[in-house]
C-alpha cells in the first residue's frame, strides 16, 4: 500500500537534497570558520581572533589588487548590462536579421568556451594591436565574457512577457521606443539588475581570462589570491576568502531586498 | 508573428552595438590565434614570427606570406605523446565528471521539483548562492580540507576509518570532488528546471495504465527530462574539457589536462605559436558539443 | 443576394446617409502559406457597434490587428474619413484596442493604468487625475484606483482594460474577445454594460468574437468571417432569418438542411424534391427554375412536433409541410426540448420544442411517431 500520494517527497529525495546543499556550503563554512582561528597553523584551533583580518590590512600588494578587481567589476559589469540588454532584446524582439545566426552563436559560445580559449585569443588581439595591458584590457575581456550571461538572464526574462502588453503601449500613444522605456523596462528591470550582479561577480572571480590579458603590474585579486594558494594554505587567505563571501552575501541579500520592495511598491518603482 | 514587425526596426538598432563588440572581441580574435598558430616560434616580443602582415600587400606578398605559413606547430602536437595524451586526459576526465555530476544532481534535482511549491524558489537559490561565491574559494576551500592534516583525514581517524592519514591532494580523487563541486550548480539547474515541467498528472496517468513507481520514473520522468539531461551534460562537459584551475590546484602534476598544457606553453615556455595551436585543436574537438549546445540554447530560449 | 430577402436591409438610422468613418478597401493579409484575410471590404459608420464573428483562424484578429495599425496588410487600404491609414503606426492611429486579456500593465496601479495614454499625450497633471476619476466613474470602479491589476478579480481587471482604452476617447474602439476570460453570467451582464455604455458615449465599437450570442446581443451589425473572407454582412436578425449561404445558416445558430430538386411551382412558392425528406413546398426564390438544385434550411424552433401534425390543413397557398417519422433522441435543455427525428424518407430532423409549461404533458418518448411541421414561409431557400 503506497501511503503517500505520487507527487510527494519522498525519504530519499529528502535525504538527496539534504546531503546535496550540505556538499555546497560546508567547505565555505568550514573556510569562513577557520579565518577567525587564532593558530598560525591552518588546521590546529586556536581560538577565535581575528588577527588575520588585522593583517590583511596591511598587505598592500593585495589591497591595490581588490581595488583593481572592484573597478574592473563594476566597469565592465555596467556595459555587459547595457550590451547584453540590447543583445537580449535584439534577439527577443527582432525578426530574422541578416546575421541573425551568427550573432546569437556568438553569444552563447563563451558560456561555455574553455576561458583558456578566451582569455588566449583576447590577449593575442590586444598584441596584434599593440595595446599596453593592464585595467582597460581586462575590463574589456570580462564585458565580453559577461554580456552573455546577461543577455541570456534578460533574454529569459523577456520571452516571458506579454507581448500584448507592448503592443498596448503603442496602441495608447507610445512609439516603439517609449513602449520599451514605460513598459518593457519596468518590467525587465530585476532581470536587469540580476544581470548586472551576475556580471559583476564573474568578472570579481575570474582568474584564467584575468591572466591572460592582464599586465605585468596590475593584478587583479583572484591572480593574487591564486598565486598565494599555489604556495600553500595561509590564514590570510582564509580571512580574504571569507570577506569576498561576505561582500557576495550582502549583495545578494540587498538585491533581494531590492526586488521585494519593488514588488511591493509596484507605482513608485517604475519610472513614471 | 505579430508585433515582431514593430519592433523589427528597434531590435536591429540595438543589435549593432553587440554585434559588433562580440565580433570585434570573440570572433576576431580567434582569426589571431589561427594565424599564431601557423607561424614560427622566436625569441623575441612578442614571441613570435609575424606571418600574413598585411602591410606587405599585393598579391605577390599575400603569397609569399602563404608560403611562410608552417604547419609545424600542429605536427609538433601529433608527434609528441604529450599532447595527444593531453587532449585524451582532458575528454577522459571531462566525461567521468559529467557522468558522476549526473548521478548526483539528477536525484538533487527530482527532489528540488517534488519540493512544495514554495519550497522550490528557496531550493533554486540555494543552489545558485554558491556558483556566486567565488570559483577559486571553493577550490581553495577544498585544498583545507583535503590537506594531509586537514579536516577530512582528521574526522576519517577520529571515526576510525583510517589509521594514518590519508594522501587526497595531488590526486585525480581531488580533482574529480573539485570539479563536481564547482560545476554541480550548472548540472542540477538545467535538470531542475525540466523536471519541474513534469506535469504529477502524467505520473498518475502512468500509474492509472498499470505502470509500477520505478516504471512511470523510466518510462514518463526520464524521456521528459532528456532535454535537461543534454543541456546539463553539456553545460558541464565542454568547459571541463578546457578547465585549467582545478586540476593545476587539485591534481597531480604528472599527467596534464589540454588547459593546463596551453597554460603551460603559454607563460612558462613562451611559446605563443604551439599555446595557439593548442587552442585551435581543442576548439575543433569541442567544435560539435559547441554545436549542439548552441542548437539546445536556441530552442529553448525560442529564438529561432 | 440571389437568396430570399424577406425583409428590407436594416441599416442603422444615423449611419445610411453618411460618409462612412472607416473604410476598409480590398484588404489582403498573408502569413507564411495561408491567406489570413482575403481582399475584403467592409464599411464601418460613426456610432456604430459592428461584431466581427467567426471560427478561430478565420482572419477577424488579424482584421481587427490591421485596423489598429499591428500588422500592415499586403495589399489594400484603410480609410478614417477619407485618409488612408495604411502605413501609420499604432500610436498615430485614434483607435484604442482592448485587449484579450487586457494587457494591462503589472507595474502600475489601476489609476497609472488608465492615465498611461493620457500621459503620453502630455496632458497636465491635474487634469488627468480628473479624467482618471471620470473613467473609474464610468467603470464602477471607484475606491480601486491605487491597487495593482494582480490584486483585482477578472471582472475588474476587465473593467480596468476598458477604462484604459476609453481614456483616450478614440475614434473608434476595438475589442479583442474583451469577455473571453469571464465566466457566463458574468458575461452576460458585462455585454449589457458594454451596450449601454456605447450609447451613452455615442462612439464606434469594433467587437472581434466567436460567440454568436454576444455578438448578437452587443452589435448593430455582424460581419460573418470564414477562410478571411466575410461570408455576410447583416444586423442580427437578417443574418439569423435570412443568411446569404449554407455555410453562414450552420455558423449561425442551428439548422436543418435538406438539398433537393425544384419540381414545381404554385402561387408564388416552389416544391424541392429532396433525396431523404420528401417534398418540401418553400417560398419562391429569385431566379429559380425547375431542375435547378436547391437547399432547404429550416431552423429547429421553427418545427413543431406533433402526434398527427396540425387539424387544419388548409392546402393551396396555406399548405403546411409534414414529415413524419420517430423520435429518435430526447435533448432536454430546460427552457427548450430538442427531438431528433428520424424521418421516413431517412433523413434526421432536428426540433426545438419550448418547454412553456412545467408539466410534461407535450413530451414525445424514444421510439414514437410524431409528425413534424411546419410553414413554408419559415423555409429559407439557400445557395449551396
Amino acid at each position: 500500500m503506497a501511503t503517500r500520494s505520487i507527487g510527494q517527497l519522498s525519504p530519499f529525495n529528502v535525504v538527496a537534497l539534504t546531503l546535496g546543499l550540505a556538499f555546497l556550503y560546508l567547505p565555505i563554512a568550514i573556510l569562513v570558520i577557520y579565518s577567525f582561528n587564532a593558530s598560525r597553523l591552518v588546521n590546529v584551533w586556536g581560538g577565535w581572533s581575528t588577527r588575520w583580518y588585522a593583517e590583511l590590512m596591511n598587505d598592500q600588494a593585495m589591497l591595490a589588487a581588490a581595488g583593481m578587481s572592484f573597478r574592473v567589476a563594476a566597469v565592465s559589469a555596467t556595459a555587459a548590462t547595457i550590451l547584453g540588454t540590447l543583445a537580449a532584446l535584439a534577439l527577443s524582439r527582432g525578426e530574422r536579421f541578416r546575421g541573425r545566426t551568427l550573432f546569437s552563436g556568438m553569444l552563447y559560445a563563451p558560456l561555455v568556451m574553455p576561458e583558456v580559449i578566451t582569455g588566449l585569443s583576447l590577449l593575442l588581439l590586444f598584441v596584434a594591436v599593440q595595446t599596453e595591458r593592464g585595467f582597460w584590457t581586462v575590463t574589456i575581456a570580462h564585458t565580453t565574457l559577461t554580456m552573455c550571461f546577461v543577455a541570456v538572464v534578460v533574454q529569459s526574462r523577456l520571452g516571458s512577457i506579454d507581448r500584448s502588453l507592448e503592443e498596448a503601449a503603442m496602441d495608447l500613444g507610445c512609439p516603439p521606443a517609449k513602449a520599451f522605456l514605460y513598459v518593457t523596462l519596468p518590467i525587465i528591470l530585476p532581470a536587469v539588475i540580476a544581470g548586472w550582479l551576475l556580471a559583476f561577480t564573474l568578472s570579481l572571480d575570474d582568474l584564467v581570462i584575468a591572466s591572460f590579458t592582464t599586465g605585468p603590474g596590475s593584478s587583479t585579486l583572484p591572480i593574487r589570491i591564486y598565486s598565494e594558494v599555489r604556495l600553500g594554505v595561509k590564514p590570510q587567505i582564509n580571512a580574504i576568502c571569507t570577506l569576498i563571501v561576505a561582500a557576495i552575501a550582502v549583495v545578494i541579500v540587498s538585491a533581494s531586498l531590492i526586488a521585494k520592495m519593488s514588488s511591493i511598491r509596484g507605482e513608485s518603482a517604475a519610472p513614471l | 508573428m505579430m508585433a515582431r514587425r514593430l519592433f523589427a526596426r528597434p531590435a536591429r538598432i540595438a543589435a549593432i552595438a553587440p554585434y559588433l563588440w562580440m565580433a570585434l572581441f570573440f570572433l576576431l580574435p580567434f582569426a589571431f590565434v589561427v594565424k599564431i598558430s601557423l607561424s614560427q616560434t622566436a625569441i623575441a616580443q612578442p614571441p613570435y614570427v609575424p606571418v600574413i602582415a598585411i602591410a606587405e600587400g599585393g598579391w605577390a606578398g599575400f603569397k609569399a606570406a602563404l608560403a611562410q605559413l608552417s604547419l609545424d606547430n600542429f605536427r609538433l602536437l601529433i608527434s609528441d605523446n604529450i599532447y595527444v595524451l593531453s587532449y585524451l586526459r582532458s575528454l577522459t576526465v571531462a566525461a567521468i565528471a559529467t557522468a558522476i555530476m549526473l548521478l548526483i544532481g539528477y536525484p538533487i534535482a527530482y527532489g528540488m521539483a517534488r519540493l512544495p511549491a514554495r519550497w522550490q524558489p528557496v531550493a533554486m537559490v540555494l543552489v545558485i548562492v554558491p556558483f556566486w561565491t567565488s570559483f577559486l574559494i571553493r577550490i581553495y576551500a577544498w585544498i583545507n580540507i583535503l590537506q594531509h592534516d586537514g579536516l577530512l583525514n582528521k574526522t576519517l581517524m577520529a571515526l576510525r576509518i583510517v589509521r594514518e592519514p590519508v594522501t587526497w591532494l595531488s590526486t585525480d580523487t581531488a580533482m574529480y570532488i573539485g570539479i563536481v563541486y564547482s560545476y554541480l550548480p550548472f548540472m542540477i539547474l538545467p535538470l531542475y528546471a525540466s523536471l519541474a515541467k513534469l506535469d504529477i498528472g502524467l505520473l498518475e496517468a502512468a500509474a492509472d495504465l498499470g505502470c509500477s513507481r520505478l516504471k512511470a520514473f523510466w518510462l514518463v520522468t526520464v524521456p521528459i527530462s532528456l532535454p535537461g539531461v543534454g543541456a546539463g551534460v553539456l553545460l558541464c562537459f565542454i568547459p571541463i574539457v578546457g578547465e585549467f584551475v582545478i586540476p593545476d590546484l587539485l591534481a597531480g602534476s604528472d599527467r596534464l589536462m589540454i588547459g593546463q598544457t596551453l597554460w603551460l606553453e603559454f607563460f612558462t615556455n613562451k611559446d605563443w605559436p604551439v599555446a595557439s595551436a593548442t587552442a585551435v585543436v581543442l576548439l575543433a574537438v569541442l567544435l560539435i558539443p559547441l554545436l549542439v549546445y548552441q542548437r539546445l540554447q536556441q530552442r529553448q530560449l525560442g529564438t529561432d | 443576394m440571389d437568396a430570399e430577402s424577406p425583409k428590407p436591409e436594416a441599416m442603422p438610422v444615423a449611419a445610411t446617409a453618411d460618409a462612412p468613418l472607416l473604410r476598409i478597401s480590398s484588404l489582403t493579409k498573408r502569413f507564411a502559406g495561408y491567406v489570413a484575410v482575403d481582399n475584403l471590404s467592409l464599411d464601418i459608420h460613426a456610432g456604430e457597434f459592428f461584431a466581427l464573428l467567426g471560427p478561430s483562424g478565420c482572419g477577424k484578429t488579424t482584421l481587427l490587428r490591421m485596423i489598429a495599425g499591428f500588422e500592415t496588410p499586403d495589399s489594400g487600404e484603410i480609410l478614417l474619413n477619407g485618409d488612408n491609414i495604411v502605413n501609420a503606426l499604432p500610436h498615430q492611429r485614434p483607435f484604442n484596442m482592448m485587449f484579450q486579456n487586457y494587457a494591462l500593465f503589472p507595474h502600475l496601479t489601476v489609476e497609472g493604468n488608465i492615465a498611461f495614454g493620457l500621459k503620453r499625450l502630455g496632458m497636465h497633471a491635474s487634469d488627468v487625475k480628473d479624467v482618471v476619476a471620470q473613467m473609474l466613474a464610468l467603470v464602477q470602479l471607484e475606491g480601486l484606483g491605487k491597487r495593482r491589476p494582480d490584486q483585482l478579480s477578472g471582472g475588474q481587471r476587465q473593467r480596468v482594460a476598458l477604462a484604459r482604452s476609453l481614456a483616450l476617447r478614440p475614434k473608434i474602439l476595438l475589442l479583442d474577445e474583451p469577455m473571453a476570460a469571464l465566466d457566463k453570467k458574468l458575461r452576460e451582464s458585462t455585454q449589457r454594460e458594454l451596450l449601454e455604455l456605447q450609447r451613452k458615449l455615442n462612439m464606434t465599437f469594433i467587437i472581434v468574437t466567436h460567440d454568436q450570442d454576444e455578438a448578437m446581443t452587443v452589435a448593430d451589425r455582424i460581419g460573418v468571417m470564414d477562410h478571411g473572407r466575410l461570408e455576410q454582412v447583416a444586423p442580427p436578425r437578417q443574418l439569423y432569418e435570412a443568411p446569404r449561404s449554407r455555410w453562414v445558416a450552420e455558423f449561425v445558430g442551428d439548422v436543418n438542411v435538406f438539398e433537393g430538386k425544384m419540381t414545381g411551382e404554385e402561387q408564388g412558392r416552389v416544391m424541392v424534391e429532396t433525396r431523404d425528406a420528401g417534398t418540401i413546398i418553400v417560398p419562391k426564390p429569385q431566379g429559380a427554375d425547375d431542375g435547378k438544385t436547391l437547399c432547404v434550411a429550416i431552423r429547429p424552433e421553427k418545427i413543431k412536433v406533433s402526434q398527427r401534425g396540425p387539424v387544419n390543413d388548409l392546402g393551396g397557398s396555406a399548405a403546411i409541410n409534414r414529415l413524419a417519422g420517430v423520435v429518435a433522441d430526447v435533448g432536454y435543455l430546460g427552457n427548450a426540448t430538442v427531438y431528433s427525428v428520424k424521418l421516413d424518407a431517412g433523413a434526421m430532423l432536428r426540433a426545438s420544442v419550448s418547454n412553456t409549461t412545467r408539466l410534461d404533458a407535450d413530451s414525445y418518448q424514444i421510439g414514437q411517431r410524431v409528425v413534424a411541421w411546419f410553414v413554408p414561409a419559415d423555409c429559407m431557400v439557400l445557395e449551396q
